[in-house]
């Protein structure tokens, strides 16, 4: 069994890079809403009738064969910032953080699946996959969702299917996401346009952590709405045409950059690079910012410059409760600053 | 302008949520936007941020809503009026507890009433055939409209093919 401080070394494989349109989705995800039958919503169940819940769903994933390791992670035995670094691990959901005695996590062996319990539903599956691989990540829920449904009596009706605590999830219970990186259309100022058009064909977008989180980085994460009244592959279809669309645009908005300010994107791209393996003090702030110029120039093929892989680790791992989690005592945000800098610096020695 | 809710304060934070191509407004003071959980990104708030506005904007006078409001669940004992406040419901059975005062809200928030993916693992061949049954019973009814009664004779057959193997079913599993 892995610890957090372990886990804290190296990122998720979904961060590999290794996906399709690796470089400008960084990853996909689908989530899936559950609710046992005959307990209450977490929300409104009483303690003892929420503590059967964990039990249950951990009996039923030990025999999946989707989940080959499991680990339990029990809210009531984490710090505030072992939930911290969670949520920067795109495990759990602030909601989840704030909770409770009952919510746990279940993480599979390498984070791609895991199962958050008693956050706002019994279950929520989660399926992160590395670049655009949507019809693969809702394969792969699916069968999770199948697995643990035979050991499981889900909440569900014929009229409405799996009913969610809040309405907006009922049906199919499934929130399909994509996070992706949008440099150009941000530079050449069309990003607005884009994000309306998104919203006008009943998709929603959020910043870099999912809801209430704010657009930084030049990160979107774009998500389905609707979840009931059409099927779970009606649902994927809309979002992955989008995508299709969106990365269109951001290749002839780039193409346009490159024509006609080539010599300043460089620049931009070779100041953050330099600044990155040799600053002595960085923010989480500035590194999302110089990591997505990095980021750019690989798009752009440009040499010299590190690989997919590391860019997605330097994002991750830098994080500050992650760095608090290396680091034998607590630090305060100035020694983070130095340590996530010398972070930085040795991991791109290293992949050179 | 006046805050939208209180009425009293003037209006110095503004909300515009677009769902489904639909935008709607809210124009609030910063005392009924802190109750209503509608500060930019508060993670105490109940509401969740995607739609807050859905559940106010039913349309009824205070009287109706009050009465609406009592309507509570036999299982749970949730009332209405608190689904309305966090926008969560209590539990499974709300679903049907609330049924008149969630399908306008169901089709505002999704355009439709009808679930139409998957089902549990268990059920999905017993949804399938259910609903394989109406559509051939839907083609019955348009084939005897147009007297084609060979093609509606068919489908009779498939009709009954079909409930006799559900029937069969039924008999040996246990009640659901």
């Amino acid at each position: 069994m892995v610890s957090l401080k372990e886990m804290a070394a190296s990122p998720g494989s979904w961060l590999d890079g290794s996906g399709p349109h690796a470089d400008k989705v960084l990853s996909t995800r689908v989530r899936l809403a559950r609710n046992l039958r005959n307990v209450a919503f977490p929300l409104r169940a009483r303690r003892e009738q929420l503590s059967q819940v964990l039990p249950s769903v951990v009996a039923a994933a030990e025999k999946s064969s989707s989940f080959s390791e499991l680990m339990v992670l029990k809210s009531a035995e984490m710090s505030p910032s072992d939930k911290q670094f969670l949520i920067e691990r795109h495990l759990v959901s602030t909601d989840f953080a704030e909770d409770s005695q009952t919510g746990a996590l279940l993480v599979g062996a390498d984070e791609s699946m895991s199962i958050m319990v008693n956050e706002e539903d019994h279950l929520r599956i989660q399926v992160l996959c590395s670049g655009l691989q949507l019809g693969n990540a809702v394969k792969l829920a699916s069968q999770i969702d199948d697995e643990l449904d035979t050991s499981l009596e889900y909440a569900f009706s014929e009229e409405l299917g799996y009913l969610t605590s809040c309405p907006t999830n009922v049906g199919t219970g499934m929130r399909a996401s994509v996070l992706i990186h949008f440099p150009s259309l941000v530079l050449t100022k069309q990003i607005s346009k884009v994000l309306q058009g998104i919203t006008q064909v009943g998709l929603a977008v959020r910043g870099f952590y999912g809801e209430g989180s704010e657009i930084m980085g030049n990160f979107f994460q774009i998500s389905n709405q609707t979840t009931l009244g059409v099927d779970e592959k009606e649902a994927v279809m809309s979002l992955e045409k989008v995508t299709h669309q969106i990365m269109e645009y951001e290749k002839k908005a780039m193409d346009v950059l490159m024509k006609d300010a080539r010599v300043q994107i460089e620049d931009k791209v070779r100041r953050a690079h330099g600044t990155l393996q040799s600053c002595r003090i960085l923010t989480s702030k500035e590194l999302i910012s110089l990591v997505s110029a990095v980021r750019f120039g690989i798009s752009l093929g440009m040499d010299g410059l590190c690989d997919i892989a590391t860019v997605n680790e330097l994002l991750i791992l830098t994080q500050p409760a992650h760095i608090q989690k290396l680091a034998e005592r607590e630090l305060s945000a100035a020694e983070r600053n130095e340590m996530r800098a010398q972070m930085v610096h040795e991991k791109l020695l290293s992949k050179n | 302008m006046q805050c939208e809710i209180c009425g009293k304060a003037p209006a110095t934070v503004h909300y515009t949520e677009i769902v489904n191509d639909k935008m709607t407004e809210l124009h609030v003071c910063e005392k009924c936007a802190e109750e209503k959980g509608l500060h930019g990104v508060s993670s105490k708030s109940k509401l969740s941020i995607s739609g807050p506005l859905v559940w106010m904007m039913d349309s009824m006078t205070s009287a109706d809503e009050e009465k609406v409001g009592n309507v509570q669940c036999p299982t749970c004992g949730m009332r209405y009026s608190t689904f309305k406040e966090t926008a969560r419901l209590g539990c499974a059975a709300c679903y049907e507890a609330f049924r008149p005062q969630l399908r306008p809200v169901l089709r505002r928030v999704h355009g439709s009433t009808r679930h139409c993916g998957k089902s549990p693992s268990k059920d999905s061949a017993k949804f399938a055939r259910r609903r394989e049954i109406q559509k051939l019973q839907d083609e019955l009814e348009r084939a005897v409209q147009r007297e084609e009664f060979e093609l509606a004779a068919e489908l009779r057959d498939k009709i009954r093919k079909l409930e006799s193997a559900s029937g069969k079913k039924k008999k040996s599993s246990t009640k659901s």
